[in-house]
């Protein structure tokens, strides 16, 4: 439990990740994630309850934890005066590695992170990708055993948004456990091993990806006829193909939850049938506006407002 | 409510002894790079005090002193003073910012000393101080400026000047942690400097004041350390006032230093 004056930010959770593995942590902004992460990172002390890490205890056990965890926060906490490497090395002398060590551990990430060029410039300079791989390079100096990413794509192009799905699936490979907060269903469902919705600092839904998905209608075909006018006969193919009536979220769209890829196929030869074209046809994963408005029956505030 | 992360077995990461030494010492650098990276960071510690040194020269000097010259002597070691104190104020200006910009989550979240991120701010800035004291040392030398002591005596007067800013600046890192924002650290700090350095027999004699003035001097900590420059660089009684000045220093750090760590621990 956390109170900020009259907000709750954090009013009941349960979370729990098993060694090795991602705990997906999703929900909207205002959620909660931000407060858990800094509860489990020892930065913020819980008002109620309690947190532990590895069977250490967040606040009686605090430098231990912080011996065995690794945090990138919301937003990158690189000093923007110091070089790439420098910043590397500061945390390396901080973590009691010795000078030539921490040199080597700095240089080793730069390289794996594709910023061995950039080292020696400030990282003022540095554009919004590489200040967040530096951020995250910065967590792993002392290869802690769990790790903390709070929104760690947010913001990020599609192709960098990749490059640290990438980095994450390494990581757990190695045995990493992580604690990956997101906006987006699809990051947690390419990257999670579990996945707590939260929404109002309660957990409101918990499951395996496939699980959440039963829930919350798996994929979603979305179609935009290129005459607005059949809309209608669009979305009575759409019914007819997932076997439940398709909705009109905006104006010109209709959507259907399907159960896998084939009715996709199924529907793309269902519109040759009938001679209707479409200026876009999708198969996508529902939003977490979708997700909430499936779980709880409203959307999210961001939506409502 | 409960949050549990199960990884793999506890690695004992490595553990050395010393550790606040260290990693005070290495967050010292860290600001020292930076300072020394970006000098416009110096300027209220180069141009800024040698701006004063010449509007007071030549706007009071006459006045005072009956020539510039000689109100040049009477003035330098107080200035100096003066100079260095308003130095520290930086501290807690940066400090400020690094902890809403986000860099200290970072120290926070590794395995040092609470302490080590503000001892670290408070070293790292001692070359401010220095580069103060080089900076009126070379424009006090340009103007005619001349020690009548000896030059281990005028060392002597700068260190003592150092210590007390090195004590004083806790009360500037107690500001910056508890403050919101830079802007209310810099404030603050102004309103803690004015009265204790202008509250002295800087830029005129004491016997020239009013008398409710007179008795601030007289318990200013400030004018200690003032008087005791001026004996130090100039000749005159020395050690009851550098005797006080240290007293005060040694007061200042006790009471105000883990004041500092405290708030910063509870600083969310
Ligand atoms: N320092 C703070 N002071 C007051 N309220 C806060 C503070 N930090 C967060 N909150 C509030 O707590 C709630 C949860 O915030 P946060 O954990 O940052 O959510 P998320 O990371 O999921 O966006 C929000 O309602 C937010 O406004
Ligand atoms: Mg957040």
């Amino acid at each position: 439990m956390k109170r900020y004056g009259k907000t709750t930010a954090l009013a009941g959770i349960d979370l729990a990740a098993r060694q090795g593995t991602v705990l997906g942590v999703l929900g909207p902004n205002g959620a909660g994630k931000t407060t858990a992460v800094r509860i489990l990172a020892t930065l913020l002390r819980a008002d109620e309850g309690r947190a532990t890490v590895g069977g250490l205890d967040v606040v009686r056990q605090a430098a231990k934890v912080r011996r065995i965890i690794g945090l990138t926060g919301q937003y990158a906490s690189v000093d923007e005066d110091l070089t790439g490497m420098e910043n590397l090395v500061l945390i390396g002398r901080l973590l009691d590695f010795r000078r030539a060590e921490a040199k080597a551990r700095g240089a080793q990430l730069l390289a794996e992170f594709g910023l061995t060029e950039a080292g020696d410039r400030k990282a003022k300079t540095y554009s919004g990708g590489m200040r967040r791989r530096l951020d995250l390079a910065a967590s792993l100096v002392g290869r802690p055993d769990v790790i903390y990413l709070d929104e760690p794509t947010t913001g990020l192009d599609p192709a960098k948004r990749e490059d640290v799905w990438k980095i994450v699936r390494s990581l757990v490979a190695d045995g990493v456990t992580v604690l990956l907060t997101t906006q987006y269903l699809e990051e947690a469902d390419a990257l999670a091993d579990e996945i707590s919705v939260i929404d109002h600092g309660k957990v409101i839904a918990h499951g395996t990806p496939a699980e959440l998905k039963r829930v919350v209608g798996g994929q979603t075909i979305l179609a935009r006829p290129s005459d607005p006018a059949r809309l209608a006969e669009t979305a009575a193919v759409l019914s007819a193909v997932a076997g439940r009536p398709a909705e009109s979220p905006a104006r010109g769209v209709v959507t259907v939850p399907v159960a896998g890829d084939a009715a996709f196929t199924e529907v793309v030869r269902r519109l040759a049938v009938e001679g209707i074209g479409v200026a876009e046809l999708s198969l996508r994963l529902p939003s977490l506006d979708e997700v909430f408005f499936t779980l709880t029956g409203h959307h999210t505030e961001e939506e409502a407002a | 409510m409960t949050l549990t992360l199960t990884p793999t077995a506890v690695a004992a990461t490595r553990e050395r002894r010393f550790g606040l030494v260290r990693h005070s010492l290495a967050l010292a650098r860290r600001s020292l790079v930076k300072t020394l990276r970006t000098p416009e960071q110096l300027l209220d510690v180069t141009l800024q005090p040698i701006i004063f040194v010449l509007i007071y020269v030549f706007l009071l000097g006459g006045a005072v002193a009956g020539n510039t010259h000689d109100y040049l002597q009477f003035l330098l070691p107080a200035i100096m003073v003066q100079t260095v104190l308003f130095g520290g104020m930086a501290t807690g200006v940066n400090l400020n910012t690094d902890i809403s910009k986000g860099v200290f989550d970072r120290f926070r979240s590794l395995p040092i000393g609470r302490s080590a991120p503000l001892i670290g701010s408070v070293l790292g800035d001692l070359i401010r101080y220095v580069v103060a004291i080089a900076s009126l040392s070379v424009i006090g030398a340009i103007m005619g400026f001349r020690i009548q002591t000896s030059l281990p005596s005028a060392i002597l007067a700068g260190l003592l000047t150092i210590v007390f800013a090195f004590c004083l600046s806790w009360v500037f890192v107690l500001v910056g942690v508890v403050m919101r924002g830079a802007g209310g650290v810099q404030g603050t700090a102004f309103l803690l400097l004015f009265p204790l350095t202008f509250g002295t027999s800087m830029i005129t004699p004491k016997e020239t004041l009013p008398g409710w003035l007179q008795a601030w001097v007289e318990v200013n900590p400030v004018s200690h350390l003032m008087e005791a420059a001026r004996g130090l660089m100039l000749g005159g009684p020395v050690a009851s006032h550098a005797v006080w000045a240290l007293v005060w220093s040694a007061g200042m750090l006790a009471v105000f230093a883990p004041l500092a760590v405290r708030a910063y621990r509870r600083r969310a």
